[in-house]
């Protein structure tokens, strides 16, 4: 707490007054834990989404389980003044000094409304949004390069594909979701450079009649394998099995929706991320305002492979990680146009995963159908 | 209602209890109806194995425990108050808008282009102008909802619940459009707003100036229903429209009038959306307080006095959402499920008024 709640708190004493004594005595609240640290995980959907909540919360399991720590979390956490309001009841009243607000909208104004009040308290934003001379010192921000696990994917896609028509439902045109329909479609050409893949928006991070329609409009059209980048992939990965066509998964693993038809899927490794920066906090360390990694750094993990996965691809899927494993894999190589024919890279001019080029993406590459706006 | 004598007849030394009662009838009925539900939910949370009596503990403790529950709560009351205004001036005169919503986003987008353009002027033009664009467009939204139903007679729920989908794609469409910041990369949003153009907080608390603006509004509501001649014949039509039209009053008027101004309200907790908490218009305005403020507006019988303490009591429930889910490892949907049984337990009282003797002035006593 601040010093500004104890003038707030002589302010609202009568109103919080009224029946306190009553009811104090017999509840089953404020005895603190014993732990050396408290961290706060928030949710804005259900943690177990099958989708992006579910890995950050998979990160949380994982954290659970170490010694010392205490994990409180909530979830279906709006991008309101409730994230705002959230934060500070699980300092307040849990005592949290380690903070993981997990969607990407809680960022701004959310955290740098909040941060500055609780100088003691960290806060950990997924989303690459953190910079050193507008933001404050306490918080900070992490991302992973997921793009080369959806280029996997689409390894595994392009062996899986027999009308050489992939599919891709997509929440909304903006660079992180654009980076993975062009990676998908890069991916796939590598196997086959006939390949195209058709791309629908449904305009919401989490709207499960869109994307069930969009999965099935792709069906309709010969896409015969199916990913997706929404909130959670459920429904797209089970649509999309139901109509026979094989899937690559999202954000996590998804092959228990859908076990013989789920070739991979890239996943979060949230787990090994925020297992390291516990360590960090508990052994007295600072954790570093901006972090970033990929494949080779343990950010990004891939589903295992699939039954439905042939041998060759199992090979051309293995090699392809293996040089990314190396660091520096170049996803973008030129010559390249977009799918309008201007030219994102002349021959000679290539983007590796981590180039911040890549970060304001804002086309779709040749072979990919659809548009961004 | 009984058909009793009217209380000025009666003899001015019979000032017992009885004669007070009827009064209190629209004060008991939904409190214990409130209690009622409380009670169901009782039941419910015994059935799931969990102590009612830790729930409650902890709700009071988040949502009215301490200093910062308090403010956790009333942070949250600014919208309620507006949105339930939306939805309660219409109904006064029979009307049910549950496309407040649609206002809100609207008006919180209108805020933040207003706010756009007038980049760099004093915070008092542009504060003032931001919350006219607000209400402005949240008024002909809802007022075109009414003015549909007078005109053509559409039914003014379903027409505004399905304007509050089309506001919602426009907001969608406009943000990630025309009107997107180039810079807003991930979260497509209009540009930030000027710091001159932030509505802050109230001195030495954490609650922007939108709950003392919602408080206004309700008392202004309240003063326009009960104490002035339009409110009067608002009241007239929503009991009875022909015998309002037979005496004649402007009753298409009243209705464009009353469903603007609630529509005006909820442009109104858009702009504060924007302009206290987001600083700019992007998808986050979509966040059901729309929805919320009819529930406010039902429990309160569509009394904008009362929308303030149902208002803050929902908010208390709100804020205690993250502590239920953290100590009794509940779902979050816990508290909507109270909210729900205690909105079906104040409809369902309502059918209880004239029923008790103890409300109904003494008739037979009469000489």
């Amino acid at each position: 707490m601040n010093r500004r709640t104890i003038s707030r708190r002589s302010l609202l004493k009568a109103g919080a007054a009224t029946g306190a004594l009553a009811v104090a005595g017999a509840l089953p609240f404020g005895a603190a834990h014993a732990a050396d640290l408290t961290v706060g995980f928030i949710y804005v959907g259900p943690k177990d989404d099958f989708g992006y909540n579910q890995a950050h919360a998979e990160g949380a399991a994982a954290v659970k389980k170490m010694a010392g720590v205490t994990v409180v979390e909530e979830e279906n956490v709006p991008e309101t003044v409730s994230v705002q309001k959230s934060m500070e009841s699980m300092i307040n009243f849990d005592g949290a000094s380690l903070m993981f607000p997990t969607s990407f909208g809680y960022f701004d104004p959310h955290i740098l409304a909040v941060a500055p009040k609780h100088p003691d308290v960290r806060f950990q934003h997924a989303g690459g949004l953190w910079s050193a001379d507008k933001h404050p010192k306490n918080a900070g921000s992490y991302f992973g390069y997921i793009g080369l696990g959806q280029y996997l994917n689409g390894i595994t896609a392009g062996h899986a594909t027999k009308s050489k028509k992939i599919g891709f439902v997509a929440a909304k045109p903006i660079p992180q979701v654009l980076m993975n329909i062009n990676a998908f479609l890069l991916g796939a050409r590598a196997v086959d450079p006939t390949i195209t893949c058709q791309v629908i928006f449904t305009g919401e991070w989490s709207l499960a009649v869109k994307e069930a329609e969009a999965t099935n409009a792709l069906a309709d059209q010969g896409c015969d394998v199916i990913t997706c980048h929404v909130d959670g992939p459920k429904v797209v990965v089970e649509t999309a099995a139901g109509r026979g066509a094989f899937v690559c998964g999202y954000h996590a693993d998804q092959s228990p929706l859908a076990p013989e038809k789920y070739l991979t899927g890239a996943e979060w490794n949230w787990a090994n991320v925020y297992t390291g920066m516990v360590e960090t906090m508990m052994g007295g360390g600072t954790i570093d305002n901006f972090v970033r990694g990929g494949l080779s750094d343990g950010f990004v993990k891939m589903s295992p492979l699939g039954p439905a996965v042939s041998d060759t691809a199992r090979n051309q899927f293995e090699a392809a990680k293996a040089e990314i494993m190396k660091g520096g894999f170049l996803i973008i190589k030129g010559p390249i146009n977009d799918n309008k024919g201007n030219v994102i890279a002349p021959a000679g001019k290539s983007f590796a995963e981590d180039d911040i080029a890549l970060e304001s993406m804002d086309y779709l590459v040749e072979g990919v159908i659809g548009s961004t706006s | 209602m009984s058909t009793g004598t009217p209380t000025e007849l009666r003899a001015p030394e019979r000032r017992g209890i009885a004669d007070i009662a009827p009064r209190l009838e629209p004060l008991i009925i939904p409190i214990g109806a409130l209690l009622g539900g409380l009670l169901a939910f009782s039941v419910f949370l015994v059935l799931l194995g969990k102590s009612p009596v830790d729930f409650f503990g902890l709700v009071y403790k988040a949502g009215f425990g301490t200093a910062f529950s308090w403010q956790n709560t009333l942070s949250r009351v600014a919208p309620l108050l507006l949105t339930a205004l939306c939805v309660a001036l219409p109904a006064r005169l029979g009307l049910v808008v549950i496309g407040g919503e649609g206002a809100v986003v609207l008006g919180g987008l209108a805020a933040a282009v207003v706010g756009t353009a007038l980049s760099g002027a004093p915070t008092a033009i542009g504060i003032p102008l931001m919350m006219l664009a607000a209400m402005l467009i949240g008024g002909v939204w809802i007022g075109a909802v009414g003015a549909l139903r007078i005109r053509r007679g559409v039914n003014e729920t379903i027409s505004s619940l399905l304007m509050a989908y089309i506001a919602i794609a426009l907001l969608n469409h406009l943000v990630e459009g025309p009107f997107r910041d180039p810079a807003s990369l991930n979260k497509p949003s209009t540009a930030p707003l000027d710091p001159a153009l932030r509505v802050g907080e109230l001195p030495g608390m954490d609650v922007h100036w939108g709950f003392v603006a919602g408080i206004i509004a309700c008392i202004v509501a309240w003063v326009l229903i009960e104490r002035t001649t339009w409110g009067f014949a608002a009241r007239i039509a929503g009991g009875n429209i022909r015998a309002a039209q037979v005496q004649g009053l402007p009753v298409g008027r009243l209705i464009v009038c009353f469903t603007a101004a609630g529509g005006a309200c909820a442009g109104l907790a858009g702009f504060f959306e924007v302009s206290a908490i987001h600083g700019s218009a992007n998808g986050s305005l979509v966040s059901g307080y729309g929805y919320t403020g009819i529930l406010i507006a039902f429990l309160a019988r569509h009394n904008p006095l009362a929308i303030i303490p149902v208002a803050i009591l929902l908010s208390g429930f709100e804020a205690s959402s993250g502590l239920i889910q953290r100590r009794m490892d509940l779902p979050d949907a816990t508290i909507l499920v109270l909210e729900g049984i205690v909105f079906v337990a104040i409809l369902v009282s309502e059918t209880l008024y004239g029923r008790f003797r103890i409300f109904t002035p003494r008739a037979e006593e009469q000489p």
